[in-house]
């Protein structure tokens, strides 16, 4: 982590004022851990976010072993909402909890943003 | 044939809107030269996209690419067209006979038959997917050399292919079924190198389907439907054609994600009918 924790809270900022966002998090993707989260009432981060680093994990395995690189975004999608999440450069994974008719382009840009500010 | 494509291309340049391009299109499709005639057909459809015959003409090239997907949807478009469209209606077949749908395959060559009775294609081929051998096959398509060779020949297709995913584009290197502890159910996936690496990625997606659930549940948002991934190189997606099984598909990142959803989801249907039909046990 290269940015000072008051700009974790601004780039989390920018996540959760995309209208159908209910919640973001920034998640060490080595153990887990919540780094830091702007959540919703009734999301159990420490869990989300031990199962988002987890899939995280495998997803950028098989990726890798795939020969399709890095996994840069992904969006995990189902019937009532949506877990988006992008892992940064430096091991923090950037998630949103979102509702299921967001805007996954404006998310998958916001957090793009933020994980520049988390580096 | 080489002066007959140069004469037509010639011809086609001074006409461009003329129906040259089917006869050019078919006789490069026929020289091998796929990528040319995938041009010309492509020009061709642009100029005349109500045009049966140029979605049956880019069919076929496609068909002759592997790229079977695409070839399903414009020998659909070609019968929504002409419903009567006996070109349309062989190739249909001859997709539902590669994936093992000898049902639906019989029935459009039924209704070619009915359009065409005296094509000796189609009644060979209708032979074979009424239950015929490649020997019946080959005596219905032998002794007349009168016969035009047909540009696509469902009775000389063997039926190995009729696994999960056969005829559907990249069955054979890019997509991926798997049962909860990772074995591997169907088709394969070759990096872009070309080597298998079908074993080390079913390898690190088992459990993937279960935790995807348990993270959904977690988050009241219900059943998860998939998991779009964007790489570097390429994307993947990952989707629960059923409860337990897992399904990848995994393209380079010339493919829209949407594009690549859509390839999943056909993909997870023929997964799920081959899954619920007992095919793998």
């Amino acid at each position: 982590m290269t940015a000072p924790a008051a700009a974790y809270g601004k780039a989390l900022d920018l996540i959760t004022r995309v209208r159908g966002v209910r919640g973001a998090m920034l998640v060490s993707a080595e153990d887990g851990i919540v780094v830091a989260e702007q959540l919703m009432e009734g999301i159990k981060g420490p869990a989300v976010s031990a199962l988002a680093a987890s899939l995280a994990t495998r997803l950028r395995r098989a990726m890798e072993a795939a020969g399709v690189g890095a996994s840069l975004f992904w969006h995990l999608q189902a019937e009532q909402g949506a877990l988006l999440v992008v892992p940064t450069p430096g091991g923090t994974l950037v998630v949103a909890v979102a509702e299921p008719d967001v805007n996954v382009g404006l998310v998958r840009l916001e957090l793009l943003r933020a994980a520049e500010v988390v580096g | 044939m080489p002066d007959e494509i140069k004469t037509l291309s010639s011809q086609l340049a001074q006409d461009p809107d003329s129906l040259l391009f089917l006869r050019l299109g078919e006789l490069l499709r026929q020289k091998g030269q796929l990528d040319a005639a995938h041009r010309v057909a492509l020009t061709g459809l642009e100029r005349h996209p109500h045009l049966p015959d140029a979605h049956d003409l880019y069919a076929r090239i496609l068909a002759d690419k592997r790229d079977y997907e695409r070839a399903f949807d414009e020998w659909d478009m070609a019968l929504r067209i002409a419903p009567d469209h006996v070109g349309a209606l062989k190739g249909l077949a001859f997709l539902y006979f590669k994936v093992g749908d000898v049902q639906q395959a019989a029935a459009h060559l039924e209704a070619a038959q009915r359009v065409a009775p005296d094509d000796p294609g189609v009644a060979q081929a209708l032979a074979m997917a009424r239950g015929g051998g490649p020997g019946d096959a080959e005596a219905g398509a032998g002794g007349s050399g009168a016969v035009e060779p047909e540009p696509i020949a469902p009775a000389a297709q063997p039926l190995e292919e009729a696994r999960v995913f056969a005829g559907l584009e990249g069955a054979q290197e890019g997509l991926l079924l798997l049962d909860a502890s990772g074995r591997v159910l169907g088709g394969a996936l070759k990096d872009p190198s070309g080597r298998d690496v079908t074993d080390a990625v079913a390898a690190y997606l088992a459990g993937v389907s279960q935790e995807a659930a348990r993270t959904v549940k977690l988050l009241g948002l219900g059943r998860w439907t998939g998991l779009a991934a964007e790489g570097s190189l390429g994307h993947v997606h990952l989707a629960p054609p059923t409860g337990e099984a897992l399904l990848l598909v995994v393209r380079d990142r010339a493919v829209p994600m949407g594009r690549l959803a859509i390839i999943a989801q056909r993909a997870a249907l023929a997964a799920r009918r081959w899954l619920e039909g007992g095919a793998h046990a």
